[in-house]
């Protein structure tokens, strides 16, 4: 029991130990400096690995052995009808995203004791790192709504603060706000949701909420004067903030530019863990959303429209790390649609194997780049798989899973995915089937386009370049190492537990499936058609790479020549940042700026401080003129005045 | 317009107060003239004391007036002392020029 | 009937002089119709039946502080200004102030009347005889201290004239008792050794 708390309070020891490490001033003595860094790499990367242990075991105990049970740490708020805890809920969902989390976060610290060596704010990155895992993993654990609400907010804050790692950077500063912002508008949705669910339930308790749902499943909440459907609208806003947090389209154009960061932040935060955030989230409130058909038909439209748009844009792409985000966004379309069709647990599971494979694939992208000193542009790279042989290999296990290849990991998550939106029988899940067909194939062709262009073909680098192309040091193979038994060998390890015939033991209560959405039970029972598609597809799309790439260099450019006008659209994200910008941003600034100017310089100012102290120098000079220095201009004065006087007291007052 | 009455003499030294008044602050020439207002404004005062001394059958109006005689006479001596004293400091008693308090 | 012309007369003629010492241009000119105010304000007086206070404007104002005025308007050598254009700006709002002023005056002069204990109240009844005997009785008995006082501001005047206007001759020597008295025995007292019989 007590194990979860040593989860998720280790790392946040561990990440104000070593904050309190980036405080200290080494100067340029560099032997401090490197003495400084060892302690807070090790004492971050320990603790992490004490956690994955931890995790692992608790998983063992609650998801095999089908204990669930919540730990109370603190009471937190009790007012009127509010009442909530700082509370600790394990069960089946938690355990899994528990091993997730824990497993690649510690990979990830470990990979960094080597990835940033030689950078000059290691304790503060392990810091933030740590500090990461801590938000996420009381996300995970979270029994009430407004709990899960500071962990959402506490790894949003955690990505600005690692996108913007290196501050010195204005694109990073520029991608750490857009992050935060975009992130923003999906958690003001998350944050209306909890409001309807504390009215609609008068609890944001989980479990008492999930004991309610079924009761309240026609009831109606009134917004502005029109009667909804509450659960709808609950779900929908819940929805928004899952969009904003996973990168969903609408609400993706967050993602690509977070690549600024450091590769270990992309591993962790923008491929397993953070983005999956959303996923969870969704997953974990399956009891209303079974309840709200319209919702869920949002999620599969949303979901699938996202996997087919970031696959296209992958396609086009040049800078590795963006081609491997733009799969992330991808397959997170994936296991929304999957969710759009009840099938929670294929999702689940399509959560787990990604978070390995494509870590795996971000590490591994980072070891290239860290070899070919710094270049992140695959037209500069080519012809070093003989240089780097471990590297090249781990990208193919990655590819592979990704790629949906028997037997590795991928195969078995995403083709149950496809399966479930076959087997949903729904319009919606047709529309999310073939869409999910097509990404598949643009799936596997992006990632060995990746793969080619990277390591095949004559160096495009200089030769400089290509003499310090070096493999990366043990610190950072090993946790690839591992990552990589994950790609390989999770799915076939997990499918009968996740959806499989073990499935409903192993999920217990965790997650909610109406007898009405039988998509996941209908999966098992597909034509054999539909079983064989993504393989041929996936198949093919590798082939097409190979022609494209290896054996034909020059179809790529004829290619984009021949629908220049399409590829140009997709090159440039199908222009989603500038309709934004035109849409949002710039009024937004002209807002801003006439608020400013006229607002608060012109009227604020000009009626207050500025304008009081013009008036009172003007009346004052106008007064000044009184005093002329003329002795009978001063009688006349007093003359007046006594006039005045008489007058009043002859006239008035007598 | 018969008989000769109180009224008439606080006409006549109303008349002659304005007069003064006029005089200390429409003149544009020279300082003399001010002083000479003041006393036109002096006279009017003695014509209105004795005025109602006459009326009331009261002679501490006359006698006042005999005090304000002597003042008016000593104040008249100061004033044009001054006045010299400033001709020969500044060597213009214009009164345009007379502005050293001004702001 | 022959006192309501001469008073008229002594009236006007003392009103126009009083506007013309304002307005003339000549400083000499404004001095001597200044002269004949006085005159006919001391007509007036007569009229009255105060003789006394008459003869004592002639004595005294005509006599004493317009001849002295004469006197500074020669001195000065004052020269005859043009009036200048600043007057004419003026002119308006400082007819209508005046006519207000005047006018407030005579409201309250013509609204006038007598309060019914005023009769007792008077100080210093005027006796049966002449005016000069009558103001004689009064003002060196009752008023004597008042007199003494005047007399003293009469003095302080003349000395308070004098020193503004003293000019300090260069060769006249005056006494400085401050330096006299902070004399230092070092700087007025020098010893001198002297021989028997030679002197110093």
């Amino acid at each position: 029991m007590s194990s979860i708390l040593a989860i998720v309070f280790l790392p946040l020891l561990a990440s104000m130990f070593a904050g309190a490490l980036a405080f200290v001033d080494c100067g340029d003595d560099k032997h401090k400096k490197h003495k400084i860094d060892t302690y807070a790499q090790w004492v971050t990367a320990g603790f992490m690995l004490v956690t994955m242990v931890l995790s692992w075991l608790t998983f063992q105990q609650v998801g095999l052995g089908g204990d669930s049970y919540t730990v109370t740490v603190l009471h937190w708020i009790q007012s009127g009808d509010l009442d909530l805890n700082w509370a600790l809920k394990v069960d089946t969902l938690t355990a899994v995203m528990l091993v997730v989390v824990c497993t690649v976060s510690a990979m990830v610290h470990v990979y960094s004791i080597g990835y940033m060596h030689h950078d000059p704010d290691v304790p503060r990155f392990m810091s933030y790192l740590s500090l990461f895992t801590f938000c996420m993993l009381m996300l995970v654990t979270a029994d009430n709504l407004v709990q899960m609400f500071f962990g959402w907010e506490g790894v949003g804050l955690a990505s600005y603060l690692l996108i913007g790692f290196w501050y010195n950077k204005p694109t990073a500063n520029a991608a750490a706000i857009k992050a935060f912002v975009v992130n923003r508008v999906g958690d003001f949705g998350f944050a209306l949701g909890i409001f309807a669910v504390f009215v609609m339930f008068g609890t944001v308790n989980l479990d008492s909420i999930f004991a309610q749902a079924g009761g309240l499943s026609d009831a109606t909440i009134s917004i502005f004067s029109g009667e909804f459907h509450a659960i709808t609208v609950i779900c929908l806003l819940l929805f928004v903030g899952a969009m904003g947090k996973s990168a969903q389209l609408g609400l993706h154009t967050w993602l690509p530019d977070a690549m600024e960061g450091p590769t270990p932040v992309s591993a962790l935060i923008h491929a397993a863990t953070m983005v999956t955030a959303g996923v969870f989230m969704v997953s974990r409130m399956s009891p209303l959303f079974e309840y709200s058909d319209l919702a869920l038909q949002v999620v599969t439209i949303v979901g699938a429209s996202t996997a087919i748009f970031a696959a296209t844009i992958g396609c086009t792409q040049f800078d590795i790390k963006r081609v491997i985000a733009y799969s992330t966004c991808s397959q997170l379309g994936y296991m929304f649609f999957a969710i759009g069709v009840s099938a929670y647990q294929a999702a689940i599971f399509h959560l787990m194997t990604h978070a390995f494979f494509k870590a795996l694939l971000f590490l591994g992208a980072g070891s290239v780049i860290h070899a070919m000193s710094d270049e992140q542009d695959m037209r500069k790279m080519g012809g070093t798989w003989k240089l780097i042989p471990v590297t090249y290999a781990l990208m193919w296990i990655g590819s592979l899973a990704l790629a949906g290849v028997f037997p590795f990991a991928g195969f078995f998550s995403k083709d149950m995915i496809l399966e479930a939106a076959y087997g949903a029988h729904s319009a919606v899940g047709n529309y999310a089937f073939w869409l999910g067909i097509t990404a598949a194939f643009l799936t596997a062709f992006y990632s060995w386009r990746l793969i080619i262009m990277t390591f095949h073909g004559a160096p495009r680098a200089d030769e400089k370049v290509m003499a310090h192309v070096h493999e990366s040091p043990k610190v950072m193979i090993l946790p690839l190492l591992l990552l990589a038994a994950g790609a390989c060998g999770a799915g076939w390890v997990g499918y009968s537990w996740f959806v499989g015939d073990d499935a409903a033991s192993f999920w217990g209560n965790s997650i909610l499936v109406l007898d009405s959405h039988p998509a996941l039970e209908n999966a098992h029972h597909v034509p054999a058609w539909v079983k064989y598609l993504p393989v041929v597809v996936g198949a093919s799309g590798i082939a097409l790479a190979y022609v494209m790439y290896m054996f034909v260099p020059g179809l790529p450019a004829k290619v984009v020549s021949a629908i220049k006008p399409v590829h140009k659209f997709v090159f440039n994200k199908w222009y989603f940042d500038e309709l934004y910008d035109a849409i949002f941003v710039k009024p937004a600034f002209r807002l801003g700026s006439s608020l400013w100017k006229v607002g608060d310089q012109a009227i604020i100012d000009g009626l207050g401080p500025n304008g009081v102290a013009q008036a009172t120098q003007d009346t004052a000079e106008k007064t000044a003129v009184l005093q002329s220095g003329y002795l009978y201009h001063y009688a006349f004065a007093m003359l007046i005045g006594v006039v005045s006087m008489v007058a009043w007291y002859v006239f008035i007052a007598g | 317009m018969a008989d000769i009455g109180l009224a008439h003499y606080l006409t006549v030294a109303a008349i002659l107060f304005a007069t003064g008044m006029f005089g200390i602050f429409l003149n544009r020439k020279n300082v003399i003239v001010i002083l000479m207002s003041i006393e036109l404004l002096l006279l009017a005062v003695n014509i209105n004391m004795v005025a109602f001394s006459v009326e009331l059958g009261d002679l501490v109006g006359q006698v006042f007036s005999l005090f304000i005689l002597t003042v008016a006479a000593a104040e008249a001596a100061i004033g044009l002392a001054i006045l010299v004293v400033f001709f020969r400091g500044r060597g213009s008693i214009a009164v345009d020029d007379i502005n050293a308090m001004k702001g | 009937m022959i006192e309501t012309l001469v008073f008229y007369m002594f009236a006007i003629t003392c009103v126009v002089s009083g506007v013309l010492v304002v307005t003339s241009r000549n400083p000499v000119h404004s001095v001597l119709f200044l002269i004949l105010a006085f005159f006919n304000a001391g007509g007036l007086f007569v009229l009255a039946g105060a003789e006394f206070i008459a003869m004592l404007l002639v004595i005294v104002y005509v006599g004493a502080v317009a001849v002295l005025f004469m006197f500074v308007v020669m001195m000065l050598d004052v020269t005859i200004v043009e009036l200048k254009q600043g007057f004419l700006n003026y002119l308006p709002i400082g007819l209508l102030v005046v006519a207000v002023f005047v006018g407030e005056i005579l409201a309250s002069s013509f609204a006038w009347h007598m309060a019914p204990e005023a009769a007792a109240n008077i100080q210093a009844k005027t006796p049966d005889m002449a005016n000069t005997s009558a103001l004689a009785e009064v003002l060196y008995t009752r008023y004597a201290y008042l007199f003494q006082t005047a007399g003293l501001v009469l003095l302080v005047a003349m000395i308070g004239a004098i020193v503004l206007t003293h000019r300090k001759r260069k060769d006249s020597k005056k006494q400085v008792i401050a330096d006299q008295l902070a004399r230092d025995a070092k700087e007025a007292v020098v010893l001198k050794k002297v021989e028997t019989g030679r002197g110093i």
